[in-house]
């Protein structure tokens, strides 16, 4: 047998593959068959929606033009919006795989290193059981931080920016820039750009609360200077200058007009200025 | 092993199509400086500075998809193919099953490469790593697999009695490589998906090393390290542990790529005891290799091939010494998402198959085309250069490797870590320049050698000259 052909095709070639595909691959399929797989259209939440309409109402041309106007009727509009924001995402999600975003941004928090407290809660299975995760967007490589808890971390105008040129909102990126999203300034998304835009506020925005990764003190094994442990890695210092700038609807005003939207985004919409709001509970 | 020249042995020109072996060789080197322009751009991209900002077809993010992709497809696949239509005939004193199916799959091949870039540089990619080729094409790089294993299967078959350790390799890599790619690309994008779909892609990723490059690699080294030496294999005892170890714990390992995600904690100890299980085994081979080496040691310093084959056995000593440090939950715990993991990874590809494969077409090339290098010398800056530039990437990376994981793990901001990552990241681009520029050489001196090859010449009296071992 273990020189022979036939042992050889049989048992190392197809009988040990075949081995380690069912202890590797079909029993963790088979121990979350109990998880339904989500399609496109049962992941869009409540943060998400805000925060898709949110786009409409900050890019309303550049909406428009991707997606049409919505029906007068409230309840037509309510179903017009879902099955858009749906196909946002579904659009989002292929860009985030065609430009290689996972090849340096992960989606798992793991138990360990730290994690728990830079990112949120440790990643759970039930979190990945959807369409969008067809091959799993876990990653492998970290040059930028982990993505999976990012939806409504930041405002959607703060990701425009961020996508256009990175280095005006984090100094010392090393992130390339993606103009082609846009119709040449970062206040005009392209339809790409804002389904881009969809997918990353979507990541995450199945947890009831959007953790602060900025919030915690910078180690004490290596000391930084006095002030550093508030200039977090985004520099919120030119924030809300950037915010100012580029968008017609600063950000920082939203919480105190938006009554209506869903318990989550006061929090939400809050986070440019993430050290004056670092200990609040996020969505009481 | 080689053929024996009795009378009723099959001769050479009737068994090997020299020059489709050479024009895979063209291709694999052609895909290298195509893939390590791609690594070139991602590496100045991280030092903030992209030369080419403008288009969205130059996106270092499609062409850091585009490296990886051309190294597996595009070079190690082609330097493979090529190495097989020289391997294959000559131990099983048969032809491939038909020549013309042989250039079809060359045609179709690139064709497969080439889509691929294209694909993915239009923003097509599937999201899995190493497979990325857009969904359209993995139908047909499917068949070009079958169409590789019936074209080479065939000759090993026919084979009468027992075969040689290389055939073992081979028959087995071209069953694993069509099952591998075939579960990697369809089951996590039309079966099953999240943390399953994601168990199937660190099965891909880690079998498209362990079950199709390992192979070919160890098929090539166990053919051509004696040839060189004059002498056989130390131990077949060894061989066959060596086989059939790797057979059995390789494929076991899948999921230790993705250790701390929520796939069920058994099956991440699993693949990490199996991972150090298969450490022995290699150190079984390489016990084997040195063995075989023994008394001779000084021709690595005379033999340029024989150099480049010990060089890369040395690597692979290293990479899996490493492997089964890294596996551990606790080096994992530091080292993941790190760019140790990209030292290693350019280790294992580059120090030990690339490495392989250039020696390889150093020791061919003059059989191929007839005449000696153009220059002798070339070739020695070219070892020395990928040699050299490797050790350099991968020392670097490593390094800078422990210093991301500490940064975050101390709850740095973020950008202290991209600070931290900032010399490593320079030194890199020396070190990848380095190499990039010994493949240039390295394919100059192809060029010039084809010049003045009798076959180019047309002088048909020069091509029974048997050129001086390199």
């Amino acid at each position: 047998m273990f020189e022979s052909k036939s042992g050889i095709f049989l048992v190392a070639g197809i009988g040990f593959f075949g081995l380690a595909f069912l202890s590797n691959a079909l029993v963790p399929a088979m121990m979350y068959r109990h998880l339904p797989e989500k399609t496109v259209k049962e992941l869009v939440n409540g943060n998400l929606r805000y925060q898709f309409e949110d786009l409409a109402q900050r890019y309303p041309d550049a909406f428009k033009a991707a997606y049409g106007e919505p029906p007068e009727d409230p309840a037509k509009a309510e179903l017009w919006y879902n099955e858009k924001c749906a196909e946002s995402l579904t659009i989002g999600r292929k860009i985030y795989t065609g430009e290689g975003c996972w090849h340096c941004h992960s989606q798992f928090v793991r138990p360990v290193s730290n994690e728990e407290r830079r990112w949120g809660p440790v990643s759970k299975t039930w979190e990945y059981q959807n369409e969008l995760q067809r091959p799993v967007m876990f990653g492998t490589r970290r040059v930028g931080p982990d993505l999976s808890r990012e939806g409504g971390r930041r405002s959607s105008d703060w990701q425009a920016v961020h996508l256009f040129k990175p280095v005006t909102l984090s100094p010392g990126s090393p992130m390339p820039e993606y103009p082609w999203l846009f119709d040449g300034a970062p206040d005009k998304p392209n339809k790409r750009g804002l389904a881009l835009l969809t997918y990353l506020q979507w990541l995450g925005s199945w947890h009831e609360t959007y953790p602060y990764y900025e919030d915690y003190e910078a180690s004490k094994i290596l000391p930084t200077p006095k002030g550093e442990g508030e200039s977090e890695e985004e520099a919120p210092a030119e924030e809300p200058a950037a915010e100012a700038t580029t968008s017609e609807a600063p950000a920082a005003e939203a919480p105190a007009v938006e009554t209506p939207a869903p318990a989550a985004e006061p929090a939400a919409e809050a986070k440019p200025e993430p050290a004056a709001t670092s200990d609040a509970p996020k969505n009481e | 092993m080689s053929t024996p020249a009795t009378a009723e042995s099959p001769r050479q020109e009737n068994l090997v199509d020299e020059r489709l072996v050479f024009w895979y060789f063209v291709a694999a080197l052609t895909y290298m400086l195509i893939s390590m322009l791609g690594g070139l751009l991602m590496g100045l991209q991280l030092l903030r500075w992209n030369p080419l900002p403008l288009s969205e077809y130059l996106s270092p993010g499609r062409w850091r998809m585009v490296h990886t992709n051309a190294i597996a497809y595009g070079f190690l696949a082609n330097g493979f193919l090529g190495m097989m239509h020289w391997v294959v005939p000559r131990l099983s004193l048969r032809p491939v099953l038909d020549k013309r199916l042989s250039l079809f799959i060359f045609a179709a091949w690139q064709v497969v490469v080439l889509s691929t870039a294209v694909g993915l540089l239009l923003g097509e990619a599937q999201g899995l790593e190493w497979g990325e080729t857009p969904v359209w094409i993995d139908p047909l790089a499917q068949a070009g697999l079958l169409l590789v294993a019936i074209n080479f299967g065939y000759p090993i078959i026919k084979v009468k009695g027992p075969m040689y350790v290389t055939l073992w390799y081979f028959l087995a890599a071209l069953v694993w490589t069509f099952l591998t790619y075939a579960m990697g690309n369809f089951v996590p994008q039309y079966a099953v998906t999240g943390t399953a779909a994601g168990a199937v892609g660190g099965l891909f990723i880690h079998d498209l090393v362990g079950l199709f490059v390992t192979p070919m690699g160890w098929g090539m080294m166990y053919y051509f390290v004696p040839i060189l030496l004059k002498r056989p294999m130390w131990s077949h005892g060894l061989s066959l542990v060596g086989f059939w170890g790797l057979a059995f714990f390789y494929p076991l390992q899948g999921i230790h790529h993705f250790l701390y995600t929520p796939i069920p904690m058994f099956l991440q100890y699993g693949a990490v005891l199996s991972t150090i299980a298969l450490e022995f085994v290699v150190l079984t081979v390489i016990i084997n290799f040195v063995g075989t080496l023994k008394g001779t040691g000084m021709l690595c310093l005379s033999n340029l091939p024989l150099r480049y084959f010990y060089t890369g056995i040395t690597f692979y000593f290293l990479t899996c010494l490493q492997c089964a440090l890294q596996t551990t939950m606790t080096f994992q715990a530091l080292i993941h998402f790190t760019d140790w993991v990209v030292g290693h990874a350019h280790m294992v590809m580059f120090g030990v198959f690339s490495m392989w494969i250039l020696g390889m077409m150093t020791y061919l090339v003059p059989r191929l085309l007839k005449t000696d290098w153009y220059s002798e010398e070339w070739c020695y800056w070219h070892y020395w250069a990928s040699a050299g530039g490797l050790t350099l990437m991968a020392g670097d990376l490593i390094l800078g490797g422990l210093f991301q994981g500490w940064s975050w793990a101390a709850l740095q901001p973020w950008d202290k870590s991209i600070t931290v990552s900032h010399p490593f990241w320079a030194v890199r681009i020396v070190a990848g320049l380095l190499m990039f520029l010994a493949q240039v050489l390295l394919s100059y001196n192809l060029y010039k050698t084809w010049q003045k090859s009798p076959l180019r010449l047309g002088d048909e009296t020069l091509t029974n000259v048997v050129p001086a071992t390199t």
